[in-house]
């Protein structure tokens, strides 16, 4: 009965494109190593709608918009480690692109502008997350304790990274999973 | 603008190419030009001065780019430049610049609609010490306030030319306040040099070595040790630079030196160059000071007509040496030895990897000595009084003296020639300082003092300086100076080492955060962490020094900030709610889930 506890884990994506939760199912046979360890919260993969307490949670995507806060606040308050995974969640990465475009700009030509739609109006129902006027990284707005970059970052690093993690060593990575030219 | 808009290009630059010739090394000098007859640098220009120089476009593009006094984008016809050094600021310098964008309808950094008129600030145009400055077309304009800008608002409506503006907008005062062995002796032009032919080249560098002479320009590297290493260096040519890219905010005694004493400067640089076997120097004017320019010209006409410059100087057979001014193009960096040989070269001014250091591989890959203005003005009286003469001023480790640029809370602002030695209150005693409470010396790379360490001695030993001296008197918010300095790496790093450049972009956001009011003790960890990474990382100078404002003011002036940090271990870098305002306006929403709290 002295089993261990299982590593508990969250992971979502904010404005991502889930591109890193594909790459972290690329580890493909060794998700039966990773599940005999960890156990999964609130994860796109489990479809649980709000954070538990957790051991790691691991955000991708940037902060686009008022629900990303809250969904973003929720883990670092449930999350004992929280980690920026991907290009996106460290520096804003591809949706941070519209951050030089005028977000009334961007309305008038996806609302109003756009044809095909239907008397074109801009939406305001409170169902909608209200969007920022720019996409900000997730450290500019809770502490993130570990960065993985890449676009997306590989399986293996993504592996390596984790089990470090898990086995409570300070995650280490070698050159070769850092650089992608 | 489109390049067809400049059918004529070829034929209007065909003179600025039958000047500077088709070397590569003559790019950043054409660019200057090409900037002065378009305001810009149209990409019609780009194409065509590449392929008359033979090389890539991306090359002239990137140099063109580099230089904040070049621009890839029209600034209009007149381009007014607010220097936003500390001092200017604490002047008033923010306050005239709204006044005047307000008053012609205009918005910081953007052309007016008519192409006539840009404004915007630049880093410190070294008139500390009779701000509020400013640079109309690249021309200092001193004193500024209310009156002068409704002036100047008249004269570019009326479209007067530039040359044809009131003088005493333009006018600048040396205020030497107080003259030394440096300054305040009477020199005869050719007497350094007629000293040196008599005694001979190495027993004149004995003298340098007796005077123990060390480099003004901040890193204080012994000069008779430079110029031996460069004596013994093989190569077809050897070069002598003096470095007159006086980059420094609140460092304005290069100025002075050149406005009054050029004739002492270019006789250091002659007996540097008998020395080092030179026969090319080259005078690196900063920019800022290219209204030194036509004063500085007539110098050397006078030195080749007096025979002390040119063949045969002072009729010794084979002596021939002169000297060519390079005009820099708004870039710190380029104070940077190595960076300031790149620009030289007509290159961006990017610091290289060293060694081999410039005494063996500067200027064209050859030995060449770079030292400040300073310095060469005391090889001058060196070379005449001799170096134990020299030695016996100063300190043991600092010989000679120093002249300090003090401007900011003081009575009376301007250059002060002391022996090493002295102690930071009896300077502030005699520039009539009211109630001193902080000196950052040496500028925003040196150190920031608390008035707690006063008694503490201008000397290599313990505050070594390149000249600045800014005093803040009590009741100054020390945050702001440091949120300037901050913001002034943040622009003036050259972008080569992603510990400069990105070091600097986050100090200046974290500096900015806490300024707001929305600092924690995480960010305070962080900018210790960030500084340390820069300090022991960078490629250069710059990267080595730029976080020392920081860390001062973390160090020694908690006052500064401690009431200004929230007490959570974190905070968001910007107002979250804010950031949705635009949204809310934009769809009108006001409902719960369209605000954070």
């Amino acid at each position: 009965m002295n089993e261990k506890r299982k590593i508990r884990v969250a992971t979502c994506s904010l404005a991502g494109c889930f591109g890193c939760h594909m790459s972290l199912l690329d580890i493909d046979e060794k998700l039966f190593d990773l599940l005999g360890v960890i156990e999964f919260d609130r994860t796109p993969f489990t479809d649980i709608k709000h954070c538990g307490p957790c051991d790691i949670g691991i955000v991708e995507g940037g902060v686009s918009n008022a629900e990303n806060v809250h969904v973003l606040k929720e883990f670092r308050e449930n999350c004992k480690v929280l980690v920026a995974i991907g290009a996106c969640a460290i520096t804003g990465g591809v949706p941070a692109l519209r951050n030089n475009i005028d977000l009334w700009d961007c309305f008038q030509e996806v609302y109003l502008y756009e044809g095909g739609l239907e008397g074109n109006q801009i939406p305001n129902d409170p169902e909608l997350p209200l969007p920022f006027d720019k996409v900000y990284p997730i450290y500019e707005v809770v502490k993130v304790d570990y960065f993985l970059p890449g676009c997306p970052p590989s399986a293996d690093t993504i592996w390596k990274f984790l089990t470090d993690l898990i086995e409570g060593r300070e995650p280490k990575l070698d050159y070769e999973m850092l650089h992608y030219d | 603008m489109e390049p067809h808009e400049f059918p004529h290009i070829e034929q209007q630059l065909a003179p600025v190419f039958e000047r500077h010739g088709c070397e590569a090394n003559q790019l950043l000098k054409i660019l200057r030009e090409v900037q002065e007859i378009f305001h810009f640098i149209p990409p019609a220009a780009i194409t065509c001065v590449a392929s008359h120089l033979g090389v890539p476009r991306t090359q002239v593009e990137g140099v063109a780019g580099f230089y904040f006094f070049l621009s890839l984008k029209s600034v209009g016809e007149y381009r007014l430049l607010f220097s936003n050094n500390v001092t200017d600021q604490m002047q008033g310098n923010p306050e005239l610049m709204q006044y005047f964008c307000h008053k012609l309808w205009l918005e910081s950094g953007k052309v007016s609609e008519d192409n006539l008129l840009s404004v915007d600030s630049t880093s410190c145009t070294g008139m500390c010490d009779q701000g509020p400055a400013a640079l109309i077309n690249g021309w200092p304009l001193t004193n500024l306030d209310r009156d002068r800008l409704d002036m100047i608002a008249a004269l570019i409506h009326d479209k007067k030319p530039v040359c044809d503006w009131p003088s005493m907008l333009f006018e600048v005062k040396d205020n030497i306040r107080r003259a030394g062995t440096l300054l305040g002796e009477p020199f005869e032009p050719g007497a350094a040099i007629r000293a040196t032919l008599d005694r001979g080249s190495a027993a004149t560098l004995m003298e340098m070595e007796a005077s123990g002479l060390r480099g003004r320009g901040g890193a204080g590297f012994s000069v008779a040790r430079k110029w031996s290493l460069c004596r013994a260096s093989p190569g077809d040519h050897h070069y002598i630079v003096c470095n007159a890219d006086e980059g420094e905010p609140g460092t304005f005694k290069d100025r002075v030196l050149l406005n009054s004493y050029a004739d002492l400067v270019c006789e250091g640089m002659t007996v540097g160059a008998r020395i080092i076997g030179a026969t090319q120097g080259f005078l690196y004017l900063r920019g800022e000071y290219r209204y030194l320019l036509k004063k500085l010209e007539e110098v050397l006409a006078r030195r080749r007509v007096a025979g002390l410059l040119g063949k045969n100087i002072l009729g010794e057979t084979g002596f021939d040496f002169d000297i060519e001014i390079h005009l820099g193009a708004g870039s710190y960096i380029c104070g940077e030895e190595s960076a300031l040989i790149e620009s030289l070269e007509g290159k961006r001014g990017r610091p290289r990897n060293r060694p081999p250091f410039p005494v063996t591989h500067g200027y064209l890959d050859q030995p060449t000595v770079v030292d400040n203005v300073e310095t060469l003005a005391c090889a001058a009286r060196i070379a005449i009084q001799g170096g134990e003469w020299f030695a016996a001023i100063g300190t043991t480790q600092s010989t000679g003296s120093k002249i300090l640029s003090i401007a900011g809370d003081c009575a009376r602002p301007g250059i002060y020639e002391y022996p090493f030695g002295i102690a930071l209150h009896e300077i502030l005693d005699d520039c009539g300082a009211e109630d001193p409470y902080a000196v950052q010396v040496s500028g925003p790379s040196g150190i920031l003092v608390p008035s707690k360490e006063f008694g503490r001695r201008i000397s290599f030993e313990d505050l070594p300086t390149a000249g600045a001296f800014t005093v803040f008197k009590r009741g100054r918010d020390i945050l702001q100076i440091v949120q300037n300095f901050a913001r002034f790496f943040a622009h003036e790093s050259c972008g080569f080492c992603t510990p400069c450049r990105v070091g600097t972009q986050l100090q200046k956001k974290i500096v900015d955060k806490i300024t707001h009011g929305h600092g924690t003790v995480y960010d305070l960890e962080e900018l210790k962490h960030v500084g340390h990474i820069m300090q022991s990382m960078s490629h250069c100078g710059l990267g080595h020094t730029a976080a020392n404002p920081v860390l001062d003011m973390l160090e020694k002036f908690p006052d500064a900030y401690e009431h200004k940090l929230k007490n959570f271990a974190f905070e968001p870098v910007f107002d979250l709610d804010g950031a949705l305002e635009t949204a809310r306006k934009i769809t009108g929403r006001d409902d719960a889930w369209a605000h954070l709290s």
